[in-house]
C-alpha cells in the first residue's frame, strides 16, 4: 500500500487556519521560466474572468449562479497544469483555471456563462458544465461527485486499449461526502486506475464548516481505507500544487494507481453570490487574504526576476481588454433561436 | 434456424456484438468467473478475457458512471444490473448523467444498462420491480421490454449499436419459459416499432414484456368465445410507435392497455393518453388499464397473484370491454 500520511498543510480537528500551512512558496524544479509565465497567466485569466462574472451579475447581465474560484487558482492551475494534452480532465465549478490551461479562450466561456447563441451548449446549460472534446475537457453536473466514477470509467476504457491516458478530477470537501466519491475511488484502486481527484479543501460546504462535513482529519487519509495514495497540502500554493499533482500523475501513468490530493483553500466568498457568507469568521478569512495565490506567485516571479513589474502590468492591461472585448462579444449576441431548446435529446 | 430460450438469446446477441465490435464490453457484479446471477454471461470470460468481462464492486454508481466515462471515451460498455432493482443505486448516473449529455453536449453516449426485471417468481419487493416508467420519463434515455426471445436479441443488438442510453428490461419470468426459432448471426430488431402479435378486429390490447403472453392467451381463450382480439406489442417505450398502436386501435375500436408495472404513474397511462387525444372519435369504449396493483411486490406467492396482473385479470377486463 502506498498511502503517505504526510500533510504539509496544518490540520486541526477539520478547520485548517492559513497561519499553520506553509507560508513560503515552494517553487518547483520542473518548470522552466516559460511555464512558470504560463501558469501565472492562466491564474490570472480565471481571476478575471471571474471578476467579470461578479460585475456582470452585479449589473444584472448574468443570470443564474455566479459560483467565484477566488481562492483556488493555485489549485485548479496547478493541477491541470501536470497532465499532458492526451489526458483528460473533468473540473468543478470553481476550476476556471483549469480550463485555461487545457486552451480553451475567454470568449467561449464568456458565451456560454452567458448562454448566447453560438455558445457551447447551446444554451442547453450553463458555467463550467460544458465539454469540448478537443480539449478533452468533460464539466461538471451539479450533482457533486458525479463525475468521478465517469472520470474512473473513461481511463478505464483508455487502459482497456493499452493507452496511458490519466484522467483528473476535482470534488471539494462538500461533495467528499457524497457516496459518488466512495464507489469511485474504490473501484479505481481495485482496478488501478491512473485517476487523480483533487480534493478542494475550501472550508466550506455552502455554509456548512468542515467541523460539520467529516470527524476524519485529513479528507486525503480516506486512501488509506482505499489502498491508494493520499496526500494534504497548501493549496494557494501553485508550484506545490503542479509538483504534487505531477508525481501522482506519473504514479498514475506508470499503472501505481489513483492518488488522492488534498488541497486547502479558503472560499473566499459566498457558495454563490446571492450568498454574503457572513457565516464565515472574518478573521479567517483575513488570515486567508494573505496568502492570495496569484499575490504568492507574483511575488515569488518578481522575486526569481522571472517577470518585471512593467510585465506583469501589461498582462494584467492585456488581459483586462481581451476579458472586456468577450464581454461585448456575447453581450452583443442573441439568446440562442428558442427551437434549439426541442433539438438533441436524443443523437443519431 | 437455431431454437433459444429468451436467456440465450440475449447472450446470443451480447456474443454476437463483442465479436463484431472490440468496443463492447461487459461490466457488472459477478458477471466473470460466475457468468452473472442469471448466467447470461456464462463463458463470456473465457472466450473473451477479463478486459472485456469486467467484474465490478457492489457499486453502481460506480459501475453506471464507469460506463457512462467509458462511453465518453469510445467503449460501448453493456453494463449488468444483477437485478433491476438495484438500478435506484445508479440512479443519479442514468437521470442526471448519461441522459443529459446529448442534449447539453451534443455528444452520444453509446451504453446499455441491462438486467432482469418483474416479478411472479417469490423474488418480493426487493427483486420483483417493474421500473420502466422511471427511465421513459427521463427524456434522453431510450427504453426496451422485449417479450421474445427472437425480439430480445434483435433488440439488444440494436441497443448496442444505438449512440444513446438504453435502459434494457429482461423479464427473469421469460429467461427459460418461453423458447422460439431465432435467426443466427446478426439479426436487428430496430427500436421504436411495435409488432403486431396477433391480429384481431374486435378488440386491441396494447402491452409489452411478461403481459404480452398473458394477452395472448387470454385472447386465445376469448377466441372460443367468437371474439376476436389484436395484441400489439410495443417491445420499446422510447422510442414509441405511436403509428401502429393508432392504427390498431382505430381498426377495432376497443382498447385496452396492459402492463406489469404498477398502474399509477406506469407507461400504460401514457398510451391510454394518446389514444385519447389522437383516436377519440374511433373509440366505442373507454381505453382500458390492466396493470398491477398500487403496492410493492409481495413475498408470498398468494399475495404475489393478487396484485400483480396476469391472463384470468386481462380476460375480465376484456369481457367488460367487448360488453361495453
Amino acid at each position: 500500500m502506498k498511502t503517505k500520511a504526510a500533510t504539509q498543510a496544518g490540520a486541526k480537528n477539520g478547520r485548517r487556519t492559513a497561519k499553520n500551512t506553509s507560508k513560503d512558496t515552494q517553487h518547483s524544479a520542473l518548470l522552466s521560466d516559460e511555464q512558470r509565465k504560463s501558469i501565472f497567466l492562466h491564474m490570472l485569466q480565471a481571476r478575471e474572468f471571474d471578476m467579470a462574472m461578479l460585475r456582470l451579475y452585479r449589473q444584472g447581465r448574468a443570470f443564474g449562479g455566479v459560483y467565484s474560484q477566488i481562492g483556488n487558482e493555485a489549485t485548479a492551475v496547478g493541477s491541470a497544469f501536470a497532465l499532458r494534452e492526451s489526458d483528460a480532465l473533468f473540473p468543478m465549478h470553481r476550476d476556471i483555471g483549469a480550463h485555461f490551461v487545457r486552451g480553451q479562450s475567454l470568449e467561449a466561456l464568456m458565451l456560454n456563462h452567458t448562454a448566447r447563441e453560438g455558445s457551447m451548449m447551446r444554451g442547453t446549460d450553463g458555467t463550467g458544465h460544458y465539454a469540448d472534446v478537443s480539449k478533452k475537457l468533460y464539466g461538471n453536473v451539479s450533482h457533486l461527485g458525479a463525475m468521478i466514477p465517469v472520470a474512473a470509467g473513461y481511463v478505464l476504457a483508455a487502459k482497456m486499449r493499452g493507452e496511458d491516458t490519466v484522467a483528473m478530477t476535482y470534488i471539494g470537501d462538500g461533495g467528499s461526502q457524497v457516496g459518488d466519491f466512495h464507489e469511485a475511488m474504490n473501484l479505481a484502486a481495485v482496478h488501478k486506475l491512473p485517476l487523480i481527484l483533487i480534493v478542494e479543501n475550501n472550508q466550506y460546504a455552502y455554509s456548512t464548516p468542515n467541523t460539520e462535513e467529516f470527524a476524519c482529519a485529513r479528507l486525503s487519509d480516506r486512501a488509506i481505507g482505499y489502498g491508494c495514495y493520499g496526500e494534504t497540502i497548501d493549496g494557494t500554493d501553485v508550484e506545490l500544487v503542479y509538483s504534487t499533482c505531477l508525481k501522482a500523475v506519473e504514479r498514475a501513468r506508470a499503472g501505481e494507481g489513483p492518488s488522492i490530493i488534498e488541497t486547502v483553500t479558503m472560499r473566499m466568498r459566498g457558495h454563490a453570490e446571492h450568498d454574503d457568507a457572513r457565516y464565515v469568521p472574518k478573521e479567517l478569512v483575513g488570515e486567508w487574504e494573505a496568502k492570495d495565490p496569484i499575490a504568492q506567485y507574483q511575488a515569488f516571479l518578481l522575486k526569481k526576476k522571472i517577470l518585471t513589474e512593467p510585465e506583469i502590468e501589461t498582462i494584467r492591461k492585456d488581459l483586462a481588454e481581451e476579458m472586456n472585448r468577450a464581454i461585448d462579444d456575447a453581450m452583443a449576441k442573441p439568446y440562442p433561436p428558442a427551437e434549439e431548446g426541442r433539438k438533441n435529446v436524443f443523437v443519431d | 434456424m437455431p431454437t433459444f430460450t429468451y436467456l440465450e438469446a440475449i447472450s446470443d446477441a451480447l456474443r454476437f456484438e463483442m465479436k463484431r465490435d472490440e468496443s463492447v464490453f461487459l461490466l457488472g457484479e459477478d458477471i466473470a468467473e460466475y457468468g452473472g446471477a442469471f448466467k447470461i454471461t456464462k463463458g463470456f470470460l473465457e472466450e473473451f478475457g477479463r478486459g472485456r468481462v469486467q467484474n465490478m464492486p457492489i457499486s453502481e454508481t460506480a459501475i453506471l458512471g464507469a460506463a457512462v466515462g467509458a462511453a465518453l471515451n469510445g467503449m460501448r460498455p453493456v453494463a449488468e444490473m444483477q437485478f433491476m432493482d438495484f438500478v435506484t443505486n445508479g440512479f443519479n448516473q442514468l437521470v442526471n448523467v448519461a441522459a443529459m449529455t446529448a442534449y447539453r453536449w451534443g455528444i452520444g453516449v453509446p451504453m446499455v444498462v441491462r438486467g432482469p426485471s418483474g416479478g411472479g417468481v417469490g423474488g418480493g419487493p426487493f427483486h420483483s420491480r417493474n421500473s420502466e416508467a422511471w427511465f421513459a420519463h427521463t427524456p434522453g434515455i431510450k427504453v426496451v421490454c422485449p417479450a421474445f426471445p427472437a425480439d430480445a436479441k434483435g433488440l439488444m443488438m440494436s441497443a448496442i449499436r444505438d449512440n444513446n442510453p438504453v435502459v434494457f428490461y429482461e423479464h427473469k419470468g421469460l429467461y427459460r419459459k418461453i423458447r422460439e426459432e431465432v435467426p443466427e448471426g446478426e439479426y436487428i430488431v430496430p427500436l421504436g416499432e411495435a409488432r403486431i402479435v396477433r391480429e384481431g378486429r374486435d378488440a386491441s390490447i396494447i402491452t409489452y414484456g411478461s403481459m404480452v403472453h398473458e394477452s395472448l392467451a387470454a385472447a386465445e381463450e376469448l377466441e372460443k368465445d367468437g371474439a376476436s382480439v389484436e395484441v400489439v406489442d410495443i417491445r420499446t417505450l422510447i422510442p414509441f410507435d405511436e403509428a401502429t398502436v393508432l392504427a390498431s386501435v382505430k381498426k377495432t375500436g376497443r382498447v385496452l392497455v396492459a402492463h406489469e408495472a404498477t398502474l399509477t404513474g406506469g407507461f400504460g397511462g401514457e398510451i391510454a393518453a394518446r389514444i385519447a387525444d389522437k383516436a377519440f372519435e374511433y373509440l366505442d369504449a373507454p381505453v382500458k388499464r390492466v396493470a398491477a396493483f398500487d403496492s410493492p411486490t409481495p413475498f408470498a406467492p398468494t399475495l404475489e397473484k393478487e396484485v400483480l396482473p396476469d391472463k384470468g385479470k386481462i380476460l375480465a377486463e376484456l369481457r367488460n370491454l367487448l360488453a361495453y
